[in-house]
């Protein structure tokens, strides 16, 4: 599912505001920087907008998402790709999405980020591996969750982020995201979750 | 200053924000009393209070930029940004940001860090506030500051949740002025 593909106006706008940085952080990578959306106060409301409507009426009780120091765009993009990278920003988006739905917001870090007990989720990557944690206690058995990112890649970020949430017996009823790469697949890495995203780049 | 100084005495949501900060001690190391604020973040009505008594209290001061610090800045700037109309502006440890940037660097208990904004984000005349999710000697903020200076912006005020002691009393840090919503708690008021 892809919002771009519905023809909604706003997409146009956000498209144009992200800006791709090529050689970073390394040669090769065309960089997706969505910090240029948050400088646009119309294309950062229109991109959370989008997900409030989707969401607002689905019983939606967790939102959850990745901060920015999780990923490792030279773990997770191969050389050879000269696709785009992007730092996560799960933590700008998920946020204001939970808030205007009524959810709480669950932050899933890097080791050692979180204080307190933690379940953990180690997961592999192209080229090497890479590990997520969430507070033990944050989501109960039953609750409805959202997972957010900036851009979706490989998928195996998302994949480890829904395991969290259902290694807790929550219900994972959709990943979302602004950016989808499909050329790297990461959709079909979901295990048959739905994926919505905003806009996509080749 | 406190919110409960300015205008909020009393308020219960300050009170309901407080309990809903867990405190974790001896992390991330031994004698340190962690202001946990994921907790926070859990419960919808003390969360979305919090954001509204920053937005009460900015949107009419023609902001035009909210910078937020990595990382649990980003946790409440984005939301104050978008309910005042203004941009998020994410400063960032060194090499997140792609693209050219301002550094900072400044000096922690055992050793230096360094905060970096892109160049562009802000222009000169603009008014903008920081906002963390907790202030105790500043040394971030103060970097966050210079960062905004450097780019020609006026920073009006520095909005933090919580206020550890060492500002207690502080008004103002680095001649700007400081908005903070709670004291830490101890383990002991814990529930």
């Amino acid at each position: 599912m892809s919002a771009y593909k519905d023809e909604d106006p706003r997409v146009t706008r956000i498209k144009r505001s992200i800006r791709v940085v090529p050689d970073f952080p390394k040669p090769g990578i065309m960089f997706q920087d969505i910090t240029t959306l948050l400088l646009d106060p119309q294309a950062f409301k229109d991109t959370v907008d989008m997900f409030v409507e989707r969401y607002k009426d689905k019983n939606i009780s967790v939102v959850a998402a990745r901060a920015g120091e999780d990923r490792n765009p030279t773990l997770e993009f191969p050389i050879t790709e000269s696709l785009a990278g992007i730092e996560a920003r799960g933590f700008i988006f998920g946020p204001p999405i939970a808030l205007a739905t009524g959810a709480k917001f669950v932050p899933l870090r890097k080791p050692k980020k979180l204080p307190g007990e933690v379940i953990s989720e180690e997961y592999i990557l192209e080229y090497g591996r890479d590990c997520l944690q969430m507070h033990v206690g944050a989501v109960k058995a039953g609750e409805r969750a959202l997972v957010v990112d900036d851009l979706i890649a490989t998928g195996g970020t998302l994949c480890a982020a829904m395991n969290l949430l259902e290694r807790v017996g929550a219900h994972v009823v959709e990943c979302a995201c602004v950016i989808e790469l499909p050329d790297l697949k990461g959709r079909e890495r979901l295990n048959g979750k739905p994926l919505y995203v905003l806009v996509e780049s080749h | 200053m406190f919110a409960a100084e300015n205008g909020l005495k009393g308020d219960p949501r300050l009170e309901a924000i407080s309990r809903a900060i867990r405190v974790v001690p001896h992390f991330p190391k031994p004698g340190i009393m962690f202001q946990d604020i994921t907790t926070l973040l859990l419960d919808h009505k003390a969360f979305k209070d919090t954001v509204e008594i920053f937005v009460d209290r900015y949107r009419d001061m023609d902001i035009s930029v909210v910078a937020g610090v990595e990382a649990r800045g980003f946790m409440f700037g984005p939301s104050i940004a978008l309910a005042i109309g203004a941009k998020f502006v994410p400063l960032r440890k060194p090499r997140k940001l792609p693209g050219e940037v301002f550094s900072e660097e400044y000096v922690l208990e055992y050793g230096t860090d360094c905060l970096q904004m892109h160049v562009g984000a802000v222009q000169a005349g603009e008014r903008a506030i920081v906002i963390d999710d907790l202030v105790a000697t500043g040394g971030t903020l103060s970097a966050a500051i210079k960062l905004l200076e450097r780019a020609g912006a006026e920073v009006v005020e520095c909005g933090c949740v919580i206020g550890l002691p060492e500002v207690k009393g502080q008004r103002r840090l680095d001649g700007k002025p400081l908005y903070i919503l709670v004291e830490p708690r101890d383990i002991d008021d814990c529930c």
